[in-house]
């Protein structure tokens, strides 16, 4: 058994118990951290195949920032976790039925792959990076474009959806703020140190 | 420089590999805990010269002990868990917020060759490491079952996660020039024929200026310090802490700002080089006391920042991330672009 190995291994291990934890937690915030656990240790296991810049990426904008924003979300809300326990046994067979389908759809993808030949080694041994980089913006300009947009449209208008007018509030205007001069602030009044000693009777 | 000592101990096969892999490591984690504890010293002298006080004078010469007294003080006292906090996270939370402060040391050059680990991947590592030191802070202040310590926690992860999107783009500007995410190649691309003026520094001058600044956010120090806001919620995510775990808080924010100046000198100063002409003798040698001299310069700047600067609002912080930063670094990322395109500035020693 080669290091490699007995790493995916651990890897898979801790995989798999962090996604049963994520399910099982009774805690939303504690299930959140499992999920974290999870993309970290999916990360790791890209790593083992040397796909580093989709492993880095993959902790970058999922663990450092997408998790970070839910993480955040779900300790400000007081969910009561009992209620949402109770329809398990209810759901159960909608959810045997997804995770059998999704089982099917992988398989017949990993049976796809073993039928075509390894991926091909860059010779010169460059950075999948720079193999990455160069795809995106080549042969598949116009799909990273369109997705580009696509998400820039939801960004703004999951903004626009979620602004809201209200009357009656009053925000500073920091342009004005800055103009502020000293000298409408504050006022030097001259005077004199010491009051003038009163004249002896 | 290191090859004979490498060798001897690849000779031992793969448990002799691991062991050297150990030594190095220590080799980058115990200098950057001694430099933590100096920096912690150096912190109170400046501020106390800019107060026009003496600052610590008492334990070993010139108060130089100190830090190391006020650790071992930290250790030896009692070590509270707040009744009702989340017991396994409370304890955890310093130990997430102190792995990623040192990880990211992995990839940080100090001089040609003189580096962990020569990842190609280099500077994406160092933002993920980065991006991740949030989760010590949010954890410790959620576990804490505080108001104050929930209330820091919230600031400040609202804080880092908009800071570091600004941080990011200054260091899209950098790849752009540099041609590479190796940050041994990005230090070689700043080694132009116009010596200081071939650095990254001036033509990402609007860059270096928002990734320093943004990395004092990131870190929250003042005048950013909305996670601690000792005036406003006592301490912040840290108030339930006593003893070692608080000294591991305090070692890691600490460890963080002295990265962050590395990586500004690695990023826009040149790393080690030197900013002198080659020809000059002895100050025209390029190596590693050039990087600590510009990391020094930058770990000097937080405490002026500190002693100069009064907090910011919380509103005018995501006012300056959001709507100043970001805007900036997302044109300047293209003039950047346009720059380069023409060849007029060039790419340095990379291509």
């Amino acid at each position: 058994m080669t290091i490699d190995l007995i790493l995916f291994y651990i890897f898979s291990a801790v995989l798999v118990l962090a996604a049963l934890g994520v399910i099982g937690a009774k805690n939303s915030v504690h299930a959140v951290l499992l999920l974290v656990l999870c993309f970290f240790t999916t990360s790791a296991l890209w790593l083992l195949i040397q796909a580093e810049f989709l492993a880095i990426v993959l902790v970058l904008v999922y663990v450092g920032a997408v998790m970070v924003l839910f993480l955040f979300v779900v300790m400000m809300l007081d969910i009561k976790v009992e209620p949402l326990r109770e329809g398990f046994i209810r759901y159960l067979p909608i959810g045997i039925l997804v995770a059998a389908v999704m089982l099917v759809e992988m398989l017949l993808l990993i049976g796809v792959k073993n039928l075509q030949v390894a991926p091909p080694v860059d010779p010169s041994g460059a950075s999948n990076t720079a193999w990455l980089g160069m795809a995106l913006f080549t042969r598949f300009l116009l799909p990273f474009e369109v997705a580009a947009i696509i998400l820039t449209v939801a960004v703004v208008a999951a903004v626009m959806l979620t602004l809201r007018k209200r009357s009656g509030t009053r925000y500073q205007n920091p342009s004005q703020q800055v103009a502020v001069k000293a000298s409408e602030r504050i006022r030097i009044v001259k005077m004199p140190s010491s009051p003038k000693p009163e004249p002896a009777p | 420089m290191f090859d004979p000592v490498r060798n001897w101990f690849l000779g031992f096969g793969d448990i002799g590999l691991v062991v050297w892999l150990v030594v190095l490591i220590l080799c980058i984690a115990v200098p950057v805990i001694l430099a933590v504890a100096f920096y912690v010293w150096w912190e109170r002298k400046v501020l106390g010269w800019m107060h026009v006080r003496i600052g610590p004078n008492s334990v070993g010469p010139a108060g130089l002990a100190q830090t190391f007294a006020d650790v071992f003080k930290l250790l030896f006292k009692e070590y509270l868990l707040p009744a009702k906090s989340s017991k396994l996270l409370f304890v955890l939370a310093p130990l997430i917020a102190l792995v990623p402060a040192f990880a990211a040391w992995a990839v940080v050059p100090f001089d040609q060759k003189m580096v962990l680990s020569n990842a190609n991947a280099g500077l994406l590592y160092l933002l993920a490491m980065t991006s991740m030191g949030v989760y010590g802070i949010i954890i410790a202040g959620w576990a804490s079952n505080s108001k104050y310590a929930m209330l820091g926690a919230m600031r400040s992860a609202a804080q880092v996660v908009s800071y570091e999107i600004a941080a990011g783009m200054a260091l899209v500007g950098v790849l752009i020039c540099a041609g590479s995410l190796n940050m041994t190649d990005i230090v070689q691309a700043q080694s132009g024929a116009h010596g200081i003026f071939s650095w990254f520094w001036l033509p990402l001058l609007p860059l270096f200026v928002i990734y320093f600044v943004s990395g004092v956010a990131e870190t929250n120090r003042l005048p950013f310090d909305m996670a601690e806001g000792e005036s406003e919620i006592v301490a912040g995510f840290h108030v339930e802490y006593s003893g070692a775990p608080f000294a591991v808080f305090f070692l890691t924010e600490y460890a963080n700002m002295i990265l962050i100046s590395f990586l500004a000198s690695v990023l826009f100063l040149g790393g080690w080089l030197s900013p002198f002409p080659e020809s000059w003798p002895l100050v025209g040698i390029a190596g590693w006391w050039w990087l600590f001299a510009k990391a020094f310069f930058f770990a000097f700047l937080y405490l002026w920042f500190r002693a100069a600067f009064p907090r910011y609002r919380y509103d005018q912080i995501m006012r300056l991330g959001w709507k100043v930063f970001i805007p900036i670094a997302l044109a300047w990322i293209g003039v950047t672009g346009v720059l380069v395109y023409f060849g007029w500035f060039g790419l340095g020693g990379a291509r």
